[in-house]
């Protein structure tokens, strides 16, 4: 048998890692690149719905079929990154009947469970309801942690053999004859795991075939061999709310509209979204009157929104495609179907195909789809193994109560670490020394981060998405410096590709990676600047720069002059004496 | 009929207990009410005056130098020099604070391992002073995710200090749980209650000189988080630093704080001395008066509305931690007697980009006359009986000043002060 040849996916998102591991899995040579972390485009910023295809089953029947399809397969394989949710269609006396009984009809025509329910019954699945809605649709929607699904194809790739770089961003392709032979590839810190404050380095990879899985950036990559992909981005906002006001998806029951959903997850609920389409994936307005639409309208259905604490909004593109020759005007009417374009056929370009559009929902398939054409490419006839072998972590999930007792993990915070790592826990969790918890809002322990380290090297932002740390009300206030102080210290080694040992991250590393975790918990929260969460924002503020002098930190600055400085009382130019740890108290002899 | 008083306060915290203090010293009959617990819990124990200027210029000096150059709008600008003076001789004859001694600023090393300017310290942090030259031996707890000592050390040798730093991690003594509190230390270390050494029963204090002795290594003084005690903090830090022939301090702590706490507990001691008088636990949440004129307020009180009057009333309620300033969608406002906050219009204007940027919202609070009365919209005094003093006032930026602390002692001196004249 011939070596397999070597592929390079562009994109870390959930279709790059996708595609990663079913082309890991067939036996083939891949590496995965990914200018960020993973998810850091458009898989990270998005509302985290398991979609039934309850939304589609109107306006995109085949979507919806799809959705149910691969919903199935995501409980079996990911069972550590779903949670059930259910989900509700629901009917506010203003929405027509008509369109009520469309996407009830709709759902059975596309195989989605769906049941009627009254409002009495709904209210009493959902207490915070509008007392006056009419009646609900149950489907079984669900929510899904996108991080620890990307994270989890991207490890079981690795577990495959192939190689995954992330803060490697693709500079051009190599092109000769009409075939793209290899990317040029800017690592900015170095290959391998990013270390904060390392040099990173240029590399040239010669690939039998780039897939370019970049979503909305898709167009970047095309310009480099001279095709042209007219991907559409368009925006959507999302506000994180600080708790759970429903524990089951909420959907508008109506035809296409901004601010129709409310996701569920972990601690928080997301409100979503709105649908505008941009110019530029990386540079578009962020806008307070999104946030306020979203919050004013969703409270038509669950009115205790209007007052409710929300911790930050985020914005996040969808990779919009539609063929040439449709014309939509309006983003709302683009079709949600992937496309897979072969260059060869459709730009005589040899050697790379681009896929865009999609669902999250849908990306196994998706990736099972490419992996299908690559390997026709070369004429390899295997057989797509990714709906079948569970993700790492979800092997054996059911043994979840057998890791509770074995660790004591009865507490609310043990339970959720076991049911983030899933079948991972036992690995994870054994620890000889201490293992306090880091992040109180999201109950993330020592042993969770200094695992999510190991995995992703000093970036912190990464060990955030792997464990949730300083994903919850306090947004890092309380966590960053302890995160940074986990980071300190940690062997860093095996961490390079090129085999050398890397030492140990030090002092400077540290602080660089919590500079960057502090801005980047800072930026979305400016959309949630007013009630609970200023005042957050102002506790925060206050514990880092009063009490912790971060924002002059010296080690940043200039030098100080310390003799300038007190040097204590009646002991000049030294130490203060005995008196300090001996005298006694001023009242209580202390 | 209401309860009557001749100053009351309402707050709390430090601009709240400096006010009561200032006014019941003064002569004044006092009563302050305060709700929650302070956020002197939050606060590092340490008492800021000026450490930059507006401008970020610092670490200064002397931060007395640094005032007369502050915006007009600064509250140390209405009290002046010699107010933040007197105000800060009251502090130190009530409390046992260092630093009075001099004009001269202190650098302390913070529990992220930075350092900051400080006018005054407590004598358990005196010994870690970042000017004194002598080496240290930083020590954390395993446990303990807020003070990783060998980090500390690190991040304060590249701060530059003068002298070396190291950090050590220990076990502390017994078989405390991985999330026992800070309190759950602090008691043990008060009581040198016994903790399990080797099958043997050994008193917490001398426990943990033992674990930490063998790690010294000429080190002259050694710092710990401040969990030494809560009660009798002297005693522990003399008996560990009896044992270990060195000097012993603790390092200012985030939330839950124990020496924020127990500067807290001073001061209300002190209040009490003065013969003021407090209450706690319930809310003030509304008033009554007409033509610019106070004539009383409610506190809640398990459902009941209770009227509390007085002639004189200093809000000290705090900023926008404390709640004493809200806000919504819509705007910032101060929720019990509605006085005027500035804000701009656009919420989005309220803050800046950069996490440690410019932000409007640091400054959120009352304007006020010289007197320290809230002004209107229209620069009228809000009420002819109210004054204002600590985190509600505004056009200053603690955090990034490091002036918390000095403010709130300044002005609710000044403001207590001000209050009794006006009753006498």
């Amino acid at each position: 048998m011939a070596p397999s040849p070597h592929v390079v996916v562009i994109g870390g998102g959930s279709t790059g890692a996708g595609i990663t591991r079913d082309l890991a899995m067939r036996g083939l040579d891949v590496t995965l690149l990914e200018q960020g972390n993973l998810t850091h485009g458009t898989t990270g910023r998005m509302h985290g719905l398991l979609h039934s295809g309850g939304r589609y089953a109107v306006s995109d029947q085949a979507s919806a079929t799809e959705c149910i399809e691969e919903n199935r397969v995501l409980r079996d394989i990911a069972s550590h990154c779903v949670e059930m949710t259910g989900g509700l269609f629901v009917k506010r006396p203003e929405d027509t009947e008509e369109y009520f009984e469309r996407k009830l009809s709709g759902c059975e025509e596309c195989g989605i469970p769906a049941d009627v329910v009254s409002r009495e019954e709904a209210r009493e699945i959902e207490p915070h309801l509008a007392k006056d809605i009419d009646k609900a649709i149950s489907v079984p929607d669900g929510a899904i942690d996108p991080f620890r699904l990307v994270v989890a194809n991207a490890a079981s790739a690795q577990e495959h053999g192939a190689r995954v770089e992330t803060h490697s961003t693709v500079t051009d392709l190599v092109v000769e004859d009409d075939e793209v032979v290899g990317v040029e590839v800017d690592h900015s810190a170095g290959p391998g795991k990013r270390v904060h404050g390392t040099e990173g380095g240029t590399e040239e990879i010669r690939a039998d075939y780039v897939v370019n899985a970049t979503g909305a950036w898709a167009g970047r990559i095309g310009d480099m061999a001279g095709v042209d992909i007219e991907v559409r981005p368009s925006k959507g906002v999302m506000t994180i709310m600080n708790s759970r006001q429903v524990d089951t998806v909420i959907n508008r029951c109506r035809p296409k509209g901004d601010a129709d959903i409310i996701v569920p997850h972990e601690t928080t609920c997301i409100l979503g979204t709105t649908d505008e389409e941009v110019d530029d994936p990386e540079d578009y307005p962020e806008e307070q009157w999104e946030v306020d639409m979203m919050i004013e309208t969703l409270s038509e259905l669950v009115p205790m929104l209007q007052e409710a604490r929300t911790i930050r909004s985020f914005w996040g593109v969808r990779p919009l495609y539609e063929p040439p020759d449709v014309g939509s005007d309006d983003p709302t009417d683009i079709t949600r179907d992937f496309f897979l374009l072969d260059h060869e056929e459709r730009d005589g370009l040899d050697g790379m195909t681009s896929i865009v559009g999609g669902k999250f929902t849908t990306y196994r398939m998706m990736g099972e789809r490419i992996s299908d054409h690559v390997c026709d490419q070369f004429g390899i006839d295997t057989d797509c193994r990714t709906a079948d072998v569970p993700l790492p972590g979800s092997d054996d999930f059911t043994v979840l109560r057998d890791y509770m007792d074995e660790f004591g993990l009865r507490s609310p915070i043990g339970r959720r670490s076991v049911e983030r790592l899933g079948s991972r826990a036992d690995e994870v969790l054994k620890t000889d020394g201490p293992n306090p918890t880091v992040c109180e809002c999201e109950g993330v322990t020592r042993a969770e981060i200094q695992d999510a380290i190991s995995q992703s090297g000093s970036d912190l932002n990464a060990v955030r998405i792997r464990t949730r740390a300083s994903m919850g009300n306090c947004q890092g206030g309380f966590c960053v410096h302890r995160m940074a102080s986990e980071l300190h210290g940690v062997s860093a080694s095996g961490g390079s590709a090129d085999g050398a040992a890397a030492g140990e991250y030090d002092e400077n590393v540290a602080r660089r990676a919590w500079d960057e975790l502090l801005q980047e918990r800072w930026k979305g929260q400016r959309h949630a600047l007013w009630g609970q969460q200023l005042s957050q924002a102002m506790l925060n503020y206050a514990l880092h720069a009063t009490t912790q002098n971060r924002d002059n930190d010296p080690a940043d600055g200039d030098p100080i002059d310390f003799a300038a400085f007190d040097t204590g009382s009646g002991r000049p130019g030294g130490a203060t004496g005995a008196d300090v740890a001996a005298d006694g108290g001023r009242t209580d002899g202390n | 009929m209401a309860i009557e008083s001749e100053v009351l306060v309402i707050g709390g915290g430090l601009a709240g207990l400096s006010s009561a203090l200032a006014a019941a010293r003064a002569g004044a009959d006092v009563r302050l009410l305060s709700y929650k617990q302070s956020t002197l819990q939050n606060a590092s124990g340490l008492v800021d005056l000026l450490g930059y200027t507006h401008e970020g210029d610092g670490p200064l000096t002397d931060p007395y130098d640094a005032i007369p150059d502050l915006p007009e709008e600064h509250p140390y600008r209405t009290v002046g020099v010699d107010g933040v003076r007197e105000a800060m001789a009251m502090f130190d004859d009530v409390t046992d604070y260092r630093g009075g001694h001099t004009d001269t600023n202190a650098l302390l090393p913070t529990h992220g391992g930075t350092v900051k300017p400080t006018a005054r310290y407590p004598k358990g942090a005196a010994a870690g002073l970042a000017s004194d030259d002598r080496d240290v031996l930083l020590v954390g707890l395993g446990s303990m995710v807020d003070f990783d000592a060998p980090h500390v050390a690190a991040h304060l040798e590249a701060a530059g200090v003068p002298f070396d730093a190291r950090g050590v991690t220990i076990e502390f003594p017994g078989d405390l749980r991985a999330d026992a509190k800070v309190t759950r230390y602090a008691k043990l270390l008060d009581t040198n209650g016994e903790v399990a050494v080797d099958g043997r029963m050994v008193g917490a204090r001398d426990a943990l000189a033992d674990t930490i002795e063998p790690h010294l290594d000429g080190e002259e003084r050694v710092g710990l988080p401040a969990i030494l005690g809560d009660d009798h903090p002297g005693a522990v830090r003399a008996a560990l630093g009896d044992h270990l022939g060195v000097d012993v301090f603790e390092v200012p702590m985030g939330p839950p704080s124990l020496p924020g706490l127990r500067l807290e507990d001073t001061l209300f001691e002190a209040l009490d001395e003065a013969g003021g008088n407090f209450e706690t636990g319930n809310p003030v949440v509304d008033y009554a008066g007409e033509d610019g004129h106070i004539e009383e307020v409610y506190i809640e009180k398990t459902g009941a509305k209770i009227p509390v009057s007085g002639d004189q009333y200093v809000l000290a309620t705090g900023g926008l931690v404390g709640k004493g300033v809200e806000s919504d969608r819509e705007g910032v406002y101060e929720p019990i007697f509605d006085c005027h906050v500035p804000h701009a219009e656009d919420r989005y204007d309220w803050f800046d980009l950069e996490v440690f940027g410019d932000h409007q919202f640091a400054r959120f609070g009352l304007p006020t006359d010289e007197q320290l009365r809230p002004l209107t919209a229209d620069d009228d005094v809000e009420f002819d009986n109210l004054r204002a003093a600590g985190s509600i006032l505004g056009g200053y930026d603690f955090a990034a000043e490091k002036s918390g602390s000095g403010v709130s002692i300044a002005t609710g001196h000044a403001a207590g002060t001000t209050a009794a004249q006006e009753v006498q």
